[in-house]
């Protein structure tokens, strides 16, 4: 069983460290956040009494890298099951679960590798964690984000029928978590609609528990988010399970 | 070795397969003949555990293929009408894969690879990337990873789609050769009569979810008076050309042939 598992992780950790242009590519954006954002509304945040916005939006980016990196895994396996790999392992005889955990983990662990990857470019650009200690704990809760998006991801990827349905799920789903997420803003003083918003997406939580984790500034405390996390991380790898059981080619 | 007893397969009010039955014997090469939407794939993905019959019986080597699941799948290798090779990983990395999907030991797993890629002229490729093969190396590299469990029936799904014919005479001469020395029993689809004509020692036409006709290509040929299998095939399945309306897989397809380019 574990071989299996192993094997599926080591094949998505494989493609991710061999496709070098795809790994620079995708650090674009959230380099242009830290960047641009970072440095443009820094004055402004700081006019405001905030003290530094890159130290306060950093674990933020992060977060974002780790969402769409893990959110993107999942959801191709919609490409995957009709011209990839997925069919061979469908066909073979192993129970989908382990599959199923193999693929979200290996997804999971690119997402933390990309995320790690930002980390250091964030601390290039002048982002000072508290301190070293402070970083296998950051390093918990960006697995926390990245299992819970690949996990969601594989649910969604494993119920839309075609291509359409992914710009529907980028827009409507994968967007407004990153941007309801509190990674580039402060989620005290929101108006009322915003703040329940924020309350229900789960990367809140996460952006949270990192920015806590690193610089000492929090919303919701240290245990909440990781309660939160775990909470939503199991009831997706179930549906997961369940959806990714339910494949028909 | 297959066993299939009035099958059927409906999606929704549209009846892919309507109650067919065929027996494949052991060490056969048997095709199905049909036009496009005749309904060969689905009968493929029923007899390989991807889809549930609405009704009817299926039997290989003996077992159920929507009961003992597992055991089935150990005793059968398939290449499917698209892709499902890692194209990011090496010929040798999917043969790998293959060989811990199966639970085979690593020395077994290893020799066997050896031995087959060999046979497929692929063992000097063995370290380059999937994505670098020509399209007749990514098939015989497919059909090489569904045989290193060693099974007992091969399903090839249009295979040679798209191949010149160069690579489609090579796999062939392959496969009949496995088919003589090993023993394994073949099923086959294929849209090319000559490729039916020369392999399959026995040729089902399907047609509109029904077998029309079975038996050798000679017989076939008998039956409809006819010089050649094509002039058979279409004297069985009529001249018409049929307008199958697309579903999500074909656009996806489509979608894939522009990335491809």
């Amino acid at each position: 069983m574990l071989s299996v598992i192993f094997i599926l992780w080591l094949r998505e950790v494989k493609k991710y460290l061999r496709s070098r242009t795809q790994i620079i590519a995708s650090l674009g954006s959230p380099i242009m956040y830290l960047g641009v954002l970072g440095f443009g509304l820094g004055p402004i945040f700081r006019k405001a009494g905030e003290g530094s916005y890159l130290q306060f939006m950093a674990p933020g980016v992060v977060g974002m890298t780790i969402l769409f990196t893990s959110m993107f895994s999942g959801i191709a396996l919609l490409w995957d099951r009709q011209f990839g790999f997925l069919k061979e392992t469908l066909v073979a005889p192993v129970p989908r679960l382990w599959i199923m955990i193999g693929r979200t983990l290996g997804g999971a662990t690119v997402a933390i590798l990309q995320g790690s990857l930002i980390f250091v470019a964030s601390f290039i650009a002048g982002f000072r964690p508290l301190s070293v200690v402070v970083i296998p704990l950051a390093l918990l809760f960006m697995a926390l984000i990245a299992v819970v998006f690949a996990a969601l991801g594989t649910v969604i990827g494993s119920s839309l029928k075609d291509m359409q349905g992914f710009q529907l799920v980028m827009n409507f789903l994968v967007m407004p978590i990153f941007f309801l997420s509190g990674a580039l803003y402060p989620l005290t003083n929101l108006p009322r609609v915003l703040a329940l918003l924020t309350r229900i997406d789960p990367l809140t939580y996460g952006v949270d528990g990192m920015r806590t984790v690193l610089t000492g500034v929090t919303h919701f405390g240290l245990t909440a988010d990781a309660i939160v996390l775990v909470a939503v991380a199991i009831t997706l790898l179930t549906v997961g399970a369940w959806r990714f059981s339910k494949i028909e080619i | 070795m297959i066993r299939v007893e009035k099958l059927v397969k409906r999606f929704g009010d549209v009846t892919a397969v309507d109650d067919i039955s065929f027996e494949v014997r052991r060490g056969e090469i048997f095709a199905f003949l049909g036009p496009n939407g005749a309904g060969k794939t689905t009968t493929i993905k029923m007899l390989t555990t991807l889809l549930q019959p609405t009704s009817g019986s299926l039997e290989l080597d003996g077992l159920n293929p929507t009961v003992n699941r597992d055991e089935v799948r150990k005793r059968f290798g398939v290449v499917f009408q698209d892709p499902s090779l890692d194209q990011d990983l090496t010929a040798w990395e999917n043969m790998e894969i293959h060989g811990v999907l199966y639970g085979m030991l690593r020395k077994e797993r290893r020799e066997r690879a050896t031995t087959l890629l060999q046979l497929f002229e692929l063992y000097e490729r063995r370290d380059a990337l999937v994505k670098t093969f020509s399209g007749g190396m990514r098939r015989r590299l497919e059909i090489a990873r569904g045989l290193l469990h060693t099974p007992k029936v091969l399903f090839l799904d249009e295979p040679t789609l798209g191949l010149d014919p160069q690579s489609r005479n090579q796999m062939w001469t392959h496969v009949k050769t496995l088919n003589e020395t090993d023993q394994v029993t073949v099923f086959l689809t294929t849209h090319y009569m000559d490729e039916a004509d020369r392999v399959a020692h026995r040729i089902a036409v399907i047609d509109h979810g029904r077998i029309v006709a079975i038996g050798s290509s000679a017989e076939l040929k008998k039956q409809t008076n006819t010089q050649s299998l094509e002039a058979a095939f279409l004297a069985l399945t009529g001249t018409s050309i049929r307008d199958e309306s697309a579903n999500a897989a074909d656009s996806m397809r489509q979608i894939a042939r522009m990335w491809r380019k």
